[in-house]
């Protein structure tokens, strides 16, 4: 019993808060929507950054694309021609858009396309050895590459207005409260079950490869890894999560825009991360959560002093706590390390 | 050791407990309504207070107050207090819908004033047509669009941008080169300028985007000056504007070779830019802070004594003030803040405003209002060259791009034997 | 494409360059002496253009000729060393804590120029401030047919030539300049020698951020000066870096003349966003060819 809930207390946490944000007011319902969708991104950037210890900033892209193959879909469905497309002076929506219209293409294609898109990326950049902040710095280039390209192509994305005016969802109004719920407890229980499947994938041996990729990358190269494989598998499954979050994300907030592809939504992502402790993912869950609770409060009574709080944050979090919410929690040796570079370290002492 | 960390377990639940119910009850109270004594309109408040936009928006917001301000002082409106909810739209439409949300599900305002670029009203209207709110838009637009939860301000197509490029024919000015910021308004915008250029006998000589935002501008300057025309039609939005008369200047074209008109640029954004880079140049609006009145004299003089007595005001900003009036007459003439009734009351109603007598078209929601066409003075004011002789009716569909018509608030019919534009070559 | 066309991208060109030379230069010595990455280079960008106004609006204000051009080259060792100073604050109480820690320091820098931005919200206001360019540069040197070359670019040209020609004296002519490529190459023997790395250290940032400083001056020629003017470049600049090889003044001079010569010509023959995108796709091309960057210096460490 102990152990099970020592195991799954995030998961009870996830439960409870669900089960009570659903009699909440409606606007609550749809906020804690929004803040459970971050959770999914942080959790897809723990396990690139916390685990494997590559530091994207420009996971924002592969958010966007899912974002957008849902907004197309909600936009698409209804068989009107978008009104940026009639500004641009098309008669009928363009063949590869038109597939969009489809909910069994448009749906999968939200997570299949962002996995494509990072294979085409990480192969020939983890092949040419670029890694650490050369990594960072190129992913950064890449989001504003994407963003100026969404922009510049109006006619296709709708610009810098992005898509909105979305009315349904498989028939189920988006403004109806129950809808709004609806989306809630599914967003809840992919959360869950993406929390579920990474831990367990984490404690298998991949797990501790992932870490050791961390730690001393050419070593376990010397060891005959092949660790550009699992970087790439890695970076991949990230994608494919960003993308499973951008898709649940459109239908909450009812727009899409260019603006998550910027480099600012992507080094947010980092920070709810770093905020709740990198290489955990109950830290990374908490973090989102946390950090964007605050950002709504503060932005409701002091818009201006948000930047300051944020700015103030990502100081805090380098240097004062480096091991977020959940380093300042472990010191009460509530949990167990998670981190397993230090159990290793330790199991090695004992040895010694 | 084992019993007190099964204690530790314990406790760490409970805290979480704790904590959820904390949440639960606060955010609870915090959403139920006040219901004691007379209680006061709520109204939103949304623009951008960062970010790219916040230097135009910024100062629409203090107008917007100001005439709050000024209801609240002759007692309010229905004896109730006026309570403004100010949400920063932080320069992102995404960021523009959620705030929208906020202040009618959360708040529960009586209307929303706010939003300045098409992007964010855009953004903004499902959320006011979904949860039957109204939304006051204080800026020109781009037109194509009519909506029962919108209160259009600001000037359609036919009250500033036609006109403007009519009066540059006139003048002689044949050859337009177009530039403008990438998103819906100066796509429109064009579309519809390249439309009457060939109805009144005009050439297009070329046509630039730049991001929103973007500011370099030597490359499409090069362009220009390869493109040799007349007169420059500019709908760049934000601060590119100041990166582009700077560096138009610095490549030598000045206003006697080459002059500008510009829609976008106000008081404001001149006083921004620095007069010098603009003497010469032209805009296109329905009110001027120079236009001589008593009541724009005190709209002036009650703005300044509150945000400063060198501030300036601007067209946006006097729609974000007389925008206020209109609800507010509304809100009397119908005795209550229902939507619903106030939208029926607000048909067809007028306002002496700063630039004079402003009514909202009982048809579709958008306002009566005069075109000026200033020019840039030495002092960043503008001296007001042309006029339109009396209030031109807002046409939100221009014939020349669309075949579309309003036949009553939000509702759109075709036009009957009327050629369809985007078939035809009437659209590239 | 006409030779005037030909002639005013290529000023076009060498001005970006010239930019980003400044601003790159700086980002380039601090990463390579002391392993941090410095997000907050867009505030120092920043601070730069407000000090040209903080000359010639605030301190001169009420002087006639405030717009003459012995008053902006007077801004220029103003905003220098108001930068300068601000990176050397910078440096003592935040970035010695994050050596040779480039993720921390890239967030924690990041942190720091949002506060900057927020800051400069606060003080100077939400608005752009105005700058105007002084008499003598405006207009342009006509050299051939209808081309002229403004003068503006032709100041920022000759500004970059002058802090590259400088930096490149002190670096490899002087006492001092040797000490800060001796720690560039091994801070620990450097150490032993008994060079005062430390000193070192906060005097290279503090140097870094001045030159970016000198940056934002040229472009209140250019553009406006606002908050998040600074924001615009931080990428460029980085890709500089990345593409010129870190640590190296050949290199940064050659990745800004490959960025900042490739953006007109691809800007004039698309639009100018998707110009800006195929340059960065070409960037990250050429990284596939040479990961290191363009002008590595040799290092036979494996990690």
């Amino acid at each position: 019993m102990e152990n099970f809930i020592r195991k799954n207390l995030i998961v009870i946490f996830l439960v409870i808060l669900a089960s009570v944000v659903l009699f909440l007011p409606i606007y609550y319902v749809n906020l804690f929507g929004k803040y459970f969708v971050f959770a999914i991104i942080a959790v897809g950037i723990d396990i690139i950054w916390g685990y494997t210890g590559i530091l994207s900033l420009g996971q924002g892209v592969f958010f966007s694309l899912g974002a957008y193959c849902m907004a197309m879909y909600l936009k698409l469905q209804t068989g009107a021609l978008p009104d940026f497309m009639v500004w641009s002076g098309f008669k009928s929506v363009p063949y590869f858009l038109s597939l969009f219209a489809n909910a069994w293409f448009a749906i999968p294609m939200a997570i299949i396309l962002p996995m494509l898109l990072a294979v085409i990326i990480s192969v020939p950049i983890f092949r040419s050895n670029i890694k650490g902040v050369y990594f960072s710095i190129l992913t950064e280039a890449l989001a504003l590459v994407f963003s100026l390209v969404f922009i510049a192509q109006q006619s296709y994305t709708g610009g810098s207005s992005g898509i909105t005016d979305f009315q349904s969802l498989f028939g189920y109004s988006l403004g109806s409260s129950d809808t709004i719920r609806g989306l809630f407890l599914i967003t809840a229980a992919v959360l869950i079950g993406i929390y579920l499947l990474i831990e367990w994938m984490l404690s298998s041996q991949l797990g501790k490869i992932l870490v050791a990729i961390r730690d001393g990358e050419n070593r376990l190269k010397f060891l005959g890894y092949d660790t550009i494989r699992y970087k790439v598998f890695i970076f991949t499954l990230s994608a494919g999560i960003m993308g499973l979050a951008g898709a649940l994300f459109v239908p909450q907030i009812g727009i899409v825009s260019p603006a998550t592809f910027g480099i600012f939504f992507s080094i947010e992502m980092v920070i709810w991360v770093a905020v709740g402790g990198r290489g955990t993912l109950i830290g990374a869950i908490i973090g989102a959560i946390v950090v964007s609770g605050i950002k709504t409060f503060s932005s409701g009574i002091f818009p201006e002093g948000w930047l300051y709080i944020l700015g103030g944050l990502f100081i805090l979090v380098t240097i004062v706590f480096p091991g977020g919410i959940m380093g300042i929690w472990k010191r009460y040796k509530v949990f167990e390390q998670v981190n397993l570079d230090k159990k290793f370290l330790k199991d090695l002492n004992e040895e010694k | 050791m084992p019993a007190k960390k099964n204690l530790k377990y314990v406790i760490s639940i409970g805290v979480i407990i704790l904590v959820v119910i904390i949440l639960f009850v606060v955010l609870r109270k915090h959403s139920s309504v006040k219901t004691a004594g007379k209680k006061p309109i709520y109204v939103g408040v949304l623009h951008s207070l960062t970010g790219t936009m916040a230097m135009s928006e910024i100062p629409v917001k203090n107008a917007t107050l100001l005439a709050i301000d000024q209801i609240n002082a002759k007692g309010g409106l229905l004896g109730r207090k006026i309570v403004p909810v100010i949400e920063d739209g932080a320069s992102d439409p995404s960021t523009f819908a959620q705030k929208a949300k906020d202040l009618i599900l959360k708040h529960h305002v009586s209307a929303i004033f706010g939003c300045w670029t098409s992007a964010s009203r855009k953004a903004v209207l499902p959320v006011v047509q979904e949860y039957d709110n109204l939304l006051f838009y204080p800026v020109q637009y781009e037109g194509l669009e009519d909506s029962k939860n919108i209160i259009y301000l600001g000037s359609t197509p036919n009250q500033q941008i036609m006109p403007a490029v009519s009066w540059l024919l006139k003048k002689g000015y044949k050859k337009f080169y177009l530039i403008g910021s990438n998103y819906v308004f100066p796509r429109v915008a064009n579309m519809i300028i390249k439309e009457q250029l060939k109805a009144e006998g005009g050439t297009l000589v070329g046509e630039q985007y730049t991001p929103l935002g973007s500011t370099d501008f030597s490359t499409i300057i090069t362009k220009i000056k390869a493109a040799k025309p007349d007169v420059i039609f500019n709908t760049l939005n934000g601060s590119s504007n100041v990166a582009f008369f700077k560096q138009l200047m610095s490549a030598g074209i000045t206003p006697k070779d080459i002059p500008v008109m510009s829609v976008s640029i106000a008081e404001v954004e001149v006083k921004g830019i620095g007069p010098k880079y603009l003497v010469g140049d032209y805009a296109a609006w329905n009110y001027f802070m120079s236009m001589k009145s008593k009541r724009n004299a005190a709209f002036i003089k009650n703005y300044q004594a509150k945000f400063g007595k060198n501030a300036v005001v601007d067209n946006p900003m006097e729609a974000g003030y007389f925008g206020v009036y209109l609800w507010a007459a509304a809100v009397k003439k119908a005795d209550s803040t229902n939507i619903n009734k106030v939208r029926q009351a607000i048909r067809g109603i007028s306002f002496k405003a700063p630039q004079g007598l402003v009514k909202v078209d009982p048809i579709n929601n958008q306002t009566w209002q005069k075109v000026l066409i200033g020019k840039v003075e030495p002092n960043g004011q503008f001296k007001i060259v042309w006029k339109s002789s009396k209030s031109v009716r807002p046409k939100p569909f221009p014939s020349l791009i669309s075949d579309e018509k309003v036949t009553a608030p939000g509702v759109i019919v075709k036009r009957k034997n009327w050629k369809r534009c985007y078939e035809g070559n009437c659209l590239k | 494409m006409t030779l005037d066309t030909f002639l005013s991208l290529t000023t076009n060109g060498l001005s970006v360059s010239s930019i980003l030379l400044l601003v790159g230069l700086g980002l380039s010595v601090t990463f390579g002496i002391m392993g941090v990455i410095n997000f907050a280079i867009g505030g120092f960008i920043m601070i730069g253009g407000y000090m040209v106004y903080v000359v010639q609006g605030i301190i001169f204000a009420h002087y006639a000729g405030n717009d003459s051009f012995a008053i902006f080259l007077l801004a220029l060792p103003f905003a220098f060393f108001a930068a300068g100073f601000i990176g050397f604050i910078l440096e003592k109480s935040l970035i010695r804590f994050l050596y040779a820690k480039p993720y921390e320091s890239m967030l924690a820098t990041w942190g720091v120029s949002l506060i900057f931005q927020q800051l400069a919200r606060n003080v100077f206001g939400s608005n752009n401030v105005v700058v105007n360019t002084p008499v003598m540069l405006s207009g342009g040197l006509h050299v051939i047919g209808g081309f002229q070359i403004p003068y503006n670019r032709l100041f920022i040209l000759s500004l970059s030539i002058v802090a590259i020609v400088g930096v490149y004296c002190y670096l490899y002519r002087t006492n001092s300049g040797r000490k800060i490529r001796a720690v560039m190459q091994n801070r620990n023997m450097s150490a032993c020698l008994g060079i005062p790395t430390g000193r070192i250290d906060s005097f290279t940032f503090a140097f870094g951020s001045g030159l970016a400083g000198i940056a934002g001056c040229a472009l209140s020629l250019l553009g406006p000066i606002g908050p998040s003017m600074g924001e615009h470049y931080i990428v460029d600049a980085f890709m500089v870096v990345v593409l010129g090889g870190v640590g190296s003044l050949a290199g940064t001079i050659g990745g800004s003349l490959v960025i900042g010569m490739l953006s007109p010509y691809l800007e004039f023959i698309t639009t100018s966003s998707m110009g800006r995108a195929l340059v960065f796709i070409f960037v990250i091309i050429l990284l596939q060819w040479k990961p290191e960057g363009l002008f590595v210096l040799r290092n036979r460490a494996l990690d």
